[in-house]
């Protein structure tokens, strides 16, 4: 018996250094899962603080960028706004409850955000204080940016779409055809657009936007345009390389995207 | 080990972590070239530091680069295995003679010649344990050697910048 413990005792560093080493093997599968577990990353109280701080010095770097992105969005909602302004001489009945608005966005700075490593994440300076939800879907005036991870009360993580295991749902605009988005870990301005069939038609330059249909992200929304179309490995599929149309390079602000139908959805998807 | 040189140690443990999260986190050449400098810190602690105390400190400091990475468990694994190896490498490349009396292993202190072959390898064992991590789940092969290849040269050279601006010879910071 005293043989044993002084084994032990002789390889202590050892047993010390597995020890360690399997507490980062299970910090790492127990942070791989899509949503949850926020208590060790950048949402938390102390890290996110000095992350703001440190955005709020920055940014007065990317103002003028900031600036201009805004200005051509208002534009662009200015003309949609044409649109549904009343003409004088008609009458207007007021709609149901069934086209009522099912979505709600909020806005949001990001205080954090990589593209380098192959599952990268965002953080934001919004939490479950200001309604943040997990699973709300984040886009900003160019494209689709990823979803939320975690909720801390003050701040949020978000799996960019730079991240290996998130799927969008989207569409060709043109041909409607449906299909998902994934990054596949090199280029941070290129993805793949997975599951379209071999015999839909697809063109070099045809916009994908989301789908709408996992009830994350409204309809529409850009992605991408489509770079490359190639007869896919798999002999179903097609290989189609998507441009992103979000810099990820210079996010500073973003929306955030929720579907106040998402439960009663679900709850019908899962009734069928 | 005195009160002071504890402070230094404790000091000098701060500003790596500070300037690796808010600096270097955001300084990635080509987007293959990672700045991991905090291996620096484990890599220039004194020669007779133990391995248990070292490679809690390495948990301690991988656990908090990894909470602003958002890479929960990464950085600790190649870092505690970092301070695991380093005393049976400093031990193979002992000088004859031995080393002196609270030496810190630096450049400075050893050589250009003797830090490189010290340290290179380290940094070479440290991103290869990160970036193939990394990229479980994904079936690259090509950009993660580039990764790998790519960031130890950059660290190598970035360590060696340090410690000639910020190091002073035969003194432990």
């Amino acid at each position: 018996m005293y043989r044993i413990l002084l084994f032990l005792y002789r390889i202590r560093a050892f047993l010390l250094f597995v020890l360690l080493e399997t507490i980062a093997i299970w910090l790492i599968v127990s942070n791989n899962s899509q949503q949850g577990s926020v208590f060790f990353n950048s949402s938390n109280r102390i890290s996110a603080g000095i992350l703001d701080t440190q955005t709020d010095i920055i940014d007065y770097f990317s103002l003028s960028s900031v600036n201009k992105a805004l200005v051509e969005k208002n534009a662009e909602l200015l003309a949609e706004l044409e649109q549904y302004r009343k003409p004088a001489d008609s009458i207007y009945f007021s709609l149901d409850s069934a086209l009522e608005a099912s979505y709600q966005f909020k806005g949001a700075k990001v205080i954090n955000n990589s593209i380098n490593l192959s599952q990268n994440y965002l953080t934001i300076n919004k939490g479950s204080r200001h309604g943040i939800r997990e699973g709300m879907g984040v886009f900003n005036e160019e494209g689709v940016v990823g979803r939320v991870k975690g909720v801390t009360k003050n701040f949020a993580t978000v799996i960019s779409l730079l991240h290996t295991e998130l799927l969008v749902s989207s569409k060709i605009s043109s041909s409607e055809v449906f299909g998902s988005i994934k990054w596949d870990g090199v280029d941070p301005k290129i993805a793949k657009m997975l599951y379209v069939p071999r015999h839909v038609q697809v063109q070099v330059g045809d916009k994908v936007v989301t789908s709408g249909y996992n009830a994350v992200f409204p309809e529409g929304i850009p992605i991408g345009i489509v770079l490359e179309v190639k007869p896919g490995p798999e002999t179903n599929y097609l290989d189609i390389t998507v441009e992103l149309s979000t810099d990820f390079t210079k996010i500073s602000y973003v929306y955030l995207v929720e579907n106040n139908l998402a439960e009663e959805l679900e709850n019908l998807n899962l009734e069928n | 080990m005195n009160s002071s040189k504890i402070f230094l140690l404790a000091g000098s443990f701060l500003l790596y972590f500070l300037v690796q999260v808010l600096m270097f986190k955001n300084m990635v050449i080509f987007g293959v070239a990672f700045c991991f400098l905090y291996v620096l810190y484990i890599l220039l602690l004194p020669v007779e530091m133990k391995t248990i105390p070292m490679m809690l400190i390495a948990f301690i400091l991988g656990l908090g680069v990894d909470m602003f990475y958002d890479t929960m468990g990464m950085h600790i694994f190649s870092l505690v295995a970092i301070a695991f190896v380093r005393n049976f490498w400093l031990g193979i490349l002992t000088p004859t003679g031995g080393y002196d009396e609270n030496l810190q292993p630096s450049m400075l202190n050893m050589g250009l010649g003797w830090f490189v072959t010290y340290s290179l390898p380290l940094f070479f064992l440290h991103h290869l344990l990160f970036f193939y991590i990394d990229s479980l789940g994904t079936n690259l092969f090509f950009p993660v050697v580039q990764k790998i290849v790519a960031s130890t040269i950059f660290v190598f050279v970035m360590s060696i910048i340090v410690q000639l601006l910020f190091y002073r010879r035969r003194r432990g910071i």
